[in-house]
Formats: structure tokens, C-alpha cells, sequence
């Protein structure tokens, strides 16, 4: 192990940071460094990876891009908890910081995966297909937007598909949380004509998920995977007009209804 | 579908060896511009590749937030695209391209649409159509909006159809160079890192496009992605290809200033397009001294203006800035119509805006110069090279309105598409010179081999900070020529960049190559900015203030003979029926 710090840090003053550093290839064996980054007020951990490639080793291999919780590039664990580098704050953490990359996916450098297979998968989903009297200009109503928004606001940092067990083991016929997320917000888009549940069960591995909702507690976008995505679909195949969010907006309404069941 | 862990080969330091790939239209940079080109490009018959420097799905598009402006008339029915082409021309203090904007204005309206018939769910008014917000210096209630998260709709959309097209792409792939036909000058090809393993690649294609986006990082203060490095601007620069109205940067007038890890974070328009508002330390809604008819929602030069002038008179907040509220709208309606603001302050900065002010302070946050092109076919003045999006020129002008840049791309990453398609199925595969394909070999590997121990993330510091020392909201020749001298310190500097480790994914290696582009851009910026003497949109020049009729010409910066030189063309007037369509507003 490596160490660029001083020999007595201040803690107050200085945040020590474990980071895992290895290649994937044949020659390189993973291994930690340790480096002792100053403090600042408010400061991220990206801020802090940041301060080594700049200032302590340069060969410090990170994903990032928006720095701003927006792009879903920064991915990591941290302290064991799959979380975004760029919207977790030191501060939320007690003592040292151990930085590990996802481990569901293939590691490319220190904290950087490889996580191509996602768009292998992505492809397979058949995609937004309006329905046949749909029109050039739609009509729709926010009440039908609200109810699709959740899944929209995913931000592919497959945080979620680190977590869940079922990928981690390497299950090759399960598609993954992320993707059940895909299915839904095309199943619950307004103007959508195809349901996916089916596809979803038979192509997409959905079985293969028993429900621990590990996905949902670490998503940064608070999407209730399991609950709102993965549950759904897999009862919609029971039963094709289970509609959770559409039955309590009826309920609330008294009946007027925006748009209808697929 | 999920693989273990594979052992993968390495690939020694200084391999020269390279996979060539070639196709008909190569286009680089997945952004809006990217990816609406490339659906064109692939629809339209011609075999496709889309090269992307950061992953699919994470270039800088989908940051944005505030909307996508269209003239749909939707909220307000008065609305025209006419209206949006006075509106564009008037704040771009008429120095756009008035074809540009015509085009723009017009075909805004079905891009729109068309994204919605693509899968995008925007926002709704009553009736049911997009609903429109408004924003500044829109005349009418004008962006459509998917909450505060549009450019994430939009590029999953566009994402999304690419993706269901089978449209080939490459993510974390990035260019160095053009090449050229050594025979007839077309654009022919590019070199480029596999960023995921270290391998060259050689792309050969009929026409490229380039949608590379901004170069807001040349900047400290930026709301920008770390990608915005003007690659592309850099790349066609050096290929011959014209730039034009360098000196044009938009600071936006709010970013984030507390804490300093996030300094510069955009707090999106939408915030004062829902009612915020501004105050100094004073408590004075200071807006009304400089824009008493349009307040808030003034002009983001003069709002950017505004508060920097607050800020330079005392009248600053705690931390430096102004004060942003917009508390009195309530919880509900802020959590609802800007959830990603509420969320930013209270991860970032243990604000919660449905209660507390915000502080903010100028931003960079846009390019408004960069390739020339045609305004018909967003072709460059180099043959085949294509650029669109924020990496081109001639649409903002001086000043770019909130929500024209998400139309932009579609309008023009659509219109290159096609143009380049069409081209590229009326010329035979263009020669690639090998000399100078195994010359910039050489230049992309010559980090690894340098004998210096220059960090390249230590001197994109520097950049950023000499560029916002020296070339911020309001310069004087001093300063720019202060900030060119310090350009020059750093290019010497910079002959001792050092690539550190193994070529996979190694940043101090790609950063190297970004920071020789960056300099390179800079340097263009601050000439044109010396050579504007007047003061106008986004250029301020404390030695000229005012406007001068005069300078009613674009700045053109080229590379002759080695040599970066600058020439003026007048602006364009448009013909009188577009013309009658001006509406000034004092
Ligand atoms: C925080 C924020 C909010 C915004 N909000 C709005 C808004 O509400 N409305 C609006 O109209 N505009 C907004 N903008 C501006 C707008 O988002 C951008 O101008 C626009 O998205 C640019 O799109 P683009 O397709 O031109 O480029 P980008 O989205 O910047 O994409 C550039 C692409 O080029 C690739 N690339 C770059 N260099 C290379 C290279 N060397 N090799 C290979 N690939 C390369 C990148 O990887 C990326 O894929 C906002 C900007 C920011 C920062
Ligand atoms: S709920 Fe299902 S998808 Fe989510 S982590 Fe558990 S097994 Fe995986
Ligand atoms: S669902 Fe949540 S955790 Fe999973 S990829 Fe999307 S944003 Fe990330
Ligand atoms: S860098 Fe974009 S989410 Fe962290």
C-alpha cells in the first residue's frame, strides 16, 4: 500500500481517502492507495478525487462528467454503499473513505467500469410505439404525465443494477432493474400502444428478482424501483389494466379519468 | 448478459498500431446536435457512426433544464415564429445570420413536435398540449418544458431512437484531428483514442459532422460538463475551417457560489421564469434600475450585467453574489415546477428554497461563436465537414436566449444529417494522406514519451483561472492582453505535459490533448475580444462601452499558413419582408 500523506493528518483538516487501483488486466492485481485531501467546506468526494488527479497522482483513472448529480457518470461505492461520487458529501461520512467501483461491472481502471452490456440490453426493448389513432399532435394531460415522470427521471448511473444481487452474480438472463425501469416508462407513457410485462417476464428474466428492494433504497433519483416498476410489471401480466398510480388518481377524482389503461 | 470480469490484453505504452473504421457520414459528439444528425444521417439511408467522447446518454444535453423555446402559441396564442425571429435577432444585438434564424425560428415548431412523437413527455397545458413557460426576453410564454430536467427528456429520446435503429455508435471514444483529402481538400477522416482501452482508431467517412458542443471549461466558473472542452472547435480550426464570433461567451447570470466544490452550478432561469426574484444586500429589488419594464426577466447579459455591477459596488451578498428568492411561490408549486433546484440546494448546500434564499453569482455557461457554417446545410467552409449544435456559430449572436440552444440542436443536428447524408452518396470515399495520419500518431503519443512532469489537471486549472481573471463579464484591453501573455506562459508549459500510466482509461493522457485544443481556443477568444472595441451582448469592454454601428460585423478567425488571423465580414441584412419583422423594443 501507498500512502502520500504525512505522518500524523488532522482529521479536521484533512479527509484520508482508500482508493481501489487496478486495471483488469492480466499483469495489474488490485490493490488500495491512501491519500490525505484538505478539507473544504461543502466538498464531494468527486471534489476530493478530484484534488488527487490534480495534485497527488495524476494516473487516478475516475468517470465523471456533469458534476452535478445530472449525468449519472460518477458511480461508485463508497464505504460499501453504491452511491454518486459528485452528490455524496464528505461530510455526511465519519473518518476515513474507502472508494471501490461498482462491482457488478467488468473494471476498466481504479474506479472505472465497464458498463457497455447496458446498451446490449437496451436494444432489445421494444421501444416507444404510438398508438394507432395517436395523431401528429398529441393530447394528452398532466395527471398522465405525473404518472410517467418517476421513470423518466432515471439517469443511467446503474447504481441500481450494482446492488441487486441477482446481476452481481452474474445471472445472464435477468435484464435488471434499470431496465424494468425502461419497460415501465414506456408502458406508462400516455401515448404508448404495447405492454411490455410479457416481454418483460419471458425476455427480460423478471422472475429472477425476489423483491429485496435493495434497488430502490440507494437509487439517487428515488425512483421506488421495486414498488412502482418491478411490482407492476410483474402483475400486469396477471392482470393487463392494473394500473396502481391511474386507480388512485381515478379514486381522487371521482372517476374522471385522463387517459386509459392499456 | 452480465459477464464476469474478463482478463483483457494491454496495449504497450507507445503502440502505433491503429483499427480503421469507415463509414459515410461520421459524426462526433452524442449531444441533441449528435444524435438528431445521426437519426437523419441513418434514415436517410447512409451508413451512420457516431463517435462520443463521455458515455451514450451523459453528454452535456443533459444538463439542461429551463426548456426548449418553439413558437407553438400554446399558452399564448399571439405567438409566431415570426415573433421568435425578432425576439432571437433583437437580444443576438444583431449580429446572427438572419437565414440562420429564419430557419431556425420556423422549423423549431415540428422539431418540437417531432420529439414528442418520438417519445418525449413534455408538460401540459389544460387542454392538453405542451404547456409553455416563460423565460427571459421571450417575448411570449415560449419554452415547453419537462419540468426542470428537459434535457434529460431529450436526449433519452433521442438516445432511445437511435438505440432502436440499430444506428452504430462508439461512446467514450474521442478525436484528436481531421483529415483531408491531400487531392481536393474534402474532409475525410479522424483519428481517435478508444478512451475505454487505449487503442487508436483511424475513421474514414464521406462527410463528418461535428457536434462536440461548448468549451465552457476553459472557464473556472462554469455550469459547464467536464466534456465541454471545445474539442471540436479545436479540431476544426487546425483542419482549416473558419470560427467565427470567438469573443462571444454567455455568463449566465445565476450559478451556484456556496459551497466552493460547487461553485458555478447553474441555477436554472426557470427559478425567475416562476416568479424569483432579486435582491442585493441592501434588500433593494435592484433589477429595477437596470430593466424596469422586464425585471427579472431581462436579457441574460443584462441580468448577468446587473449583478455583477451589485456585486462590484458593495452591494454583494454574504458569500459574493446577490440574493435569489423564491420562497413566496410556496412548497408546493417549487417542488413541483422546479424539483431538481429544490433538490441541488438541499444536497449541496443545506438550502431549503421553499424557505430561504438562494445566493447566486454569474456563470459561464454558453459559446455563442464557434464554426462558421451555411446556414442551409450547417456545412463549414472546409467540403464535408459539417458542424451543428453549440460547437457551430451564427444563430445567437451576441446573446443567446434561454431554451434556443435545445431548438438549435434539433433544428440544425437535423439539417446537417440530411445535408451530409445527401452529400456523402455523391462523392467516392475521400484519401487519407498516411504521413499525416502517422504525424498526429506521434503528436497523440508524444505524452508518453515526454521527458517534462507537467499535469495536465493542473494546468486546466490555470487556464480556467487566467480566462476568468482575465477575460471575464467585463474586460479592457489590459486584462486581455494580460490574459494573453499568460496563454503563452502555459503553451510552454504545456510541451512538458506527462501522460502518467497505462493507456486504458487514462485521463492524464486525454486531459493532455484537451488542454493543447483549450489553449488554442483561449487564445482565439481573447484576440477577438481585443479586436471588438465596443461593447455588445455578452461582450463588455469597460476601455469601449458603448455600441458602435461600426462593429455591426462578425469576427472571423482562421489558421493561415500556421498563423492564427482574424478578418471582419458585415453582417447579412435581411431581406425587407423579414426585415418589417424586427420589432425593437426601445
Ligand atoms: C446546466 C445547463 C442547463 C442548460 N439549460 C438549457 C435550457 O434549459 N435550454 C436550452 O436551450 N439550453 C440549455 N443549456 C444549453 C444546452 O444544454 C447546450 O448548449 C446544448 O445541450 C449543447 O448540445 P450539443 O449537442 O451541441 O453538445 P453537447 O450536448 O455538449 O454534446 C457534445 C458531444 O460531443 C462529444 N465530444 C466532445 N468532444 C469530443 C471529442 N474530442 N471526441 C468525441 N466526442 C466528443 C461529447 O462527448 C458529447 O457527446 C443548458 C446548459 C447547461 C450547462
Ligand atoms: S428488488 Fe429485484 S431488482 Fe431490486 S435489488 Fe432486489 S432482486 Fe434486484
Ligand atoms: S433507476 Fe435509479 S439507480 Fe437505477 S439507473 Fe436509474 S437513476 Fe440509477
Ligand atoms: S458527474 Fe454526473 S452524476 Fe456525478
Amino acid at each position: 500500500m501507498e500512502t502520500h500523506a504525512s505522518a500524523q493528518p488532522d482529521q479536521r483538516k484533512t479527509i484520508r481517502l482508500r482508493i481501489l487501483r487496478g486495471t483488469g488486466e492480466r499483469t495489474s492485481s488490485p490493490h488500495y492507495d491512501t491519500f490525505e485531501v484538505p478539507r473544504e467546506e461543502g466538498m464531494v468526494v468527486l471534489n476530493a478525487v478530484h484534488y488527487i488527479q490534480s495534485h497527488l497522482d495524476p494516473s487516478l483513472s475516475i468517470r465523471w462528467n456533469c458534476k452535478a448529480g445530472r449525468c449519472g457518470s460518477c458511480s461508485a461505492e463508497i464505504n460499501g454503499r453504491p452511491q454518486l461520487m459528485c452528490k455524496t458529501r464528505v461530510d455526511s461520512i465519519e473518518g476515513e473513505i474507502t472508494i471501490e467501483p461498482m462491482q457488478a461491472f467488468p473494471r476498466l481502471k481504479d474506479l472505472v467500469t465497464d458498463v457497455t452490456a447496458n446498451w446490449k440490453v437496451a436494444a432489445t426493448i421494444p421501444p416507444f410505439t404510438p398508438k394507432a389513432n395517436a395523431g401528429d399532435i398529441y393530447t394528452f394531460y398532466q395527471a398522465d404525465v405525473d404518472r410517467s415522470r418517476e421513470f423518466r427521471r432515471c439517469i443511467e448511473c446503474f447504481l441500481c443494477m450494482d446492488v441487486c444481487h441477482v446481476i452481481r452474480e452474474h445471472e445472464a438472463d435477468y435484464m435488471g432493474p434499470r431496465w424494468v425501469v425502461k419497460a415501465a416508462s414506456l408502458d406508462m407513457h400516455p401515448m404508448d400502444g404495447l405492454n411490455r410485462s410479457k416481454f418483460m417476464k419471458d425476455a427480460g428474466g423478471l422472475g429472477y428478482c425476489n423483491i429485496t428492494k435493495c434497488c430502490q433504497e440507494i437509487c439517487p433519483e428515488h425512483i421506488v424501483i421495486t414498488d412502482d416498476a418491478i411490482i407492476p410489471e410483474k402483475e400486469r401480466v396477471v392482470d393487463r389494466h392494473y394500473d396502481p398510480i391511474l386507480w388512485v388518481y381515478r379514486r381522487l377524482k371521482g372517476g374522471a379519468t385522463a387517459g386509459e389503461t392499456k | 448478459m452480465w459477464a464476469p470480469q474478463q482478463e483483457k490484453e494491454s496495449v504497450e505504452v507507445n503502440d502505433r498500431s491503429y483499427d480503421e473504421r469507415v463509414c459515410d457520414v461520421l459524426i462526433i459528439g452524442a449531444g441533441g446536435a449528435g444524435l438528431r444528425a445521426a437519426i437523419e444521417s441513418h434514415d436517410r439511408g447512409a451508413k451512420t457512426l457516431v463517435v462520443c467522447k463521455s458515455l451514450l446518454g451523459k453528454a452535456h444535453t443533459v444538463m439542461a433544464e429551463g426548456g426548449i423555446a418553439a413558437a407553438l402559441g400554446n399558452v399564448d396564442p399571439k405567438d409566431s415564429w415570426e415573433v421568435h425571429f425578432s425576439d432571437t435577432i433583437v437580444e443576438g444585438q444583431h449580429l446572427s445570420n438572419w437565414r440562420i434564424v429564419e430557419i431556425f425560428a420556423k422549423e423549431a415548431i415540428e422539431r418540437v413536435y417531432e420529439l414528442e412523437r418520438y417519445g418525449a413527455v413534455f408538460d401540459r397545458t389544460p387542454a392538453g398540449k405542451i404547456s409553455q413557460r416563460p423565460f427571459g426576453a421571450h417575448t411570449y410564454r415560449r419554452l415547453c418544458n419537462i419540468g426542470d430536467r428537459t434535457g434529460l427528456e431529450l436526449i433519452r429520446t433521442l438516445q432511445d431512437q437511435v438505440v432502436a435503429r440499430g444506428v452504430p455508435f462508439m461512446d467514450e471514444v474521442m478525436t484528436t484531428c481531421l483529415f483531408r483529402d491531400p487531392k481536393t481538400g474534402r474532409a475525410a477522416g479522424a483519428l481517435g483514442i478508444d478512451i475505454k482501452t487505449g487503442k487508436l482508431l483511424l475513421f474514414r467517412a464521406r462527410a463528418i459532422i461535428i457536434a462536440t458542443g461548448g468549451s465552457g471549461r476553459v472557464y473556472q466558473v462554469t455550469s459547464n460538463s467536464y466534456e465541454s472542452t471545445g474539442d471540436g472547435i479545436g479540431m476544426a480550426y487546425r483542419a482549416g475551417a473558419e470560427l467565427m464570433d470567438m469573443e462571444m461567451i454567455q455568463f449566465h447570470p445565476t450559478g451556484m457560489i456556496y459551497p466552493p466544490g460547487v461553485r458555478g452550478m447553474l441555477v436554472t432561469e426557470a427559478v425567475r421564469g416562476e416568479g424569483g426574484i432579486l435582491t442585493n444586500s441592501e434588500g433593494e429589488r435592484f433589477m429595477s434600475k437596470y430593466d424596469p419594464k422586464r425585471m427579472e426577466l431581462s436579457a441574460r447579459d443584462v441580468v448577468a450585467r446587473s449583478i455583477y455591477t451589485e456585486i462590484m459596488a458593495g452591494r454583494g451578498s454574504k458569500g459574493g453574489g446577490v440574493y435569489l428568492d423564491i420562497s413566496h411561490k410556496g412548497a408546493d408549486h417549487i417542488k413541483k415546477k422546479l424539483p431538481s433546484m429544490y433538490d441541488q440546494f438541499l444536497a449541496f448546500a443545506d438550502i431549503d428554497i421553499t424557505k430561504d434564499k438562494m445566493e447566486v453569482a454569474p456563470t459561464v455557461h454558453y459559446q455563442m461563436g464557434g464554426i462558421r457554417v451555411d446556414p442551409e446545410t450547417a456545412e463549414s467552409s472546409v467540403k464535408g465537414l459539417y458542424a451543428a449544435g453549440e460547437v457551430a456559430s451564427g444563430l445567437h449572436g451576441a446573446n443567446r436566449l434561454g431554451g434556443n440552444s435545445l431548438s438549435d440542436i434539433l433544428v440544425f443536428g437535423k439539417r446537417a444529417g440530411d445535408a451530409a447524408a445527401k452529400s456523402a452518396t455523391a462523392v467516392d470515399l475521400p484519401s487519407v494522406d498516411s504521413k499525416e495520419v502517422e504525424k498526429e500518431i506521434s503528436r497523440v503519443l508524444s505524452p508518453f514519451s515526454s521527458t517534462g512532469s507537467a499535469n495536465p489537471f493542473h494546468i486546466k486549472e490555470e487556464i480556467a483561472s487566467n480566462m476568468w481573471a482575465h477575460v471575464g463579464i467585463v474586460r479592457n484591453a489590459v486584462d486581455l492582453e494580460a490574459g494573453l501573455v499568460e496563454i503563452e506562459r502555459l503553451r510552454k508549459d504545456a510541451k512538458g505535459l506527462k501522460a502518467v500510466g497505462p493507456r486504458a482509461y487514462n485521463q492524464s493522457w486525454t486531459d493532455s490533448l484537451q488542454v493543447l485544443d483549450m489553449l488554442l481556443i483561449c487564445e482565439a477568444m481573447i484576440r477577438s475580444a481585443l479586436e471588438r472595441k465596443e461593447s455588445r451582448g455578452a461582450h463588455t469592454r469597460s476601455d469601449f462601452p458603448a455600441k458602435d454601428p461600426k462593429w455591426l460585423v462578425n469576427i472571423i478567425t482562421v489558421q493561415e499558413d500556421g498563423k492564427m488571423v482574424r478578418r471582419t465580414v458585415p453582417v447579412s441584412t435581411p431581406p425587407q419582408e423579414l426585415q418589417r419583422l424586427i420589432k425593437e423594443d426601445d
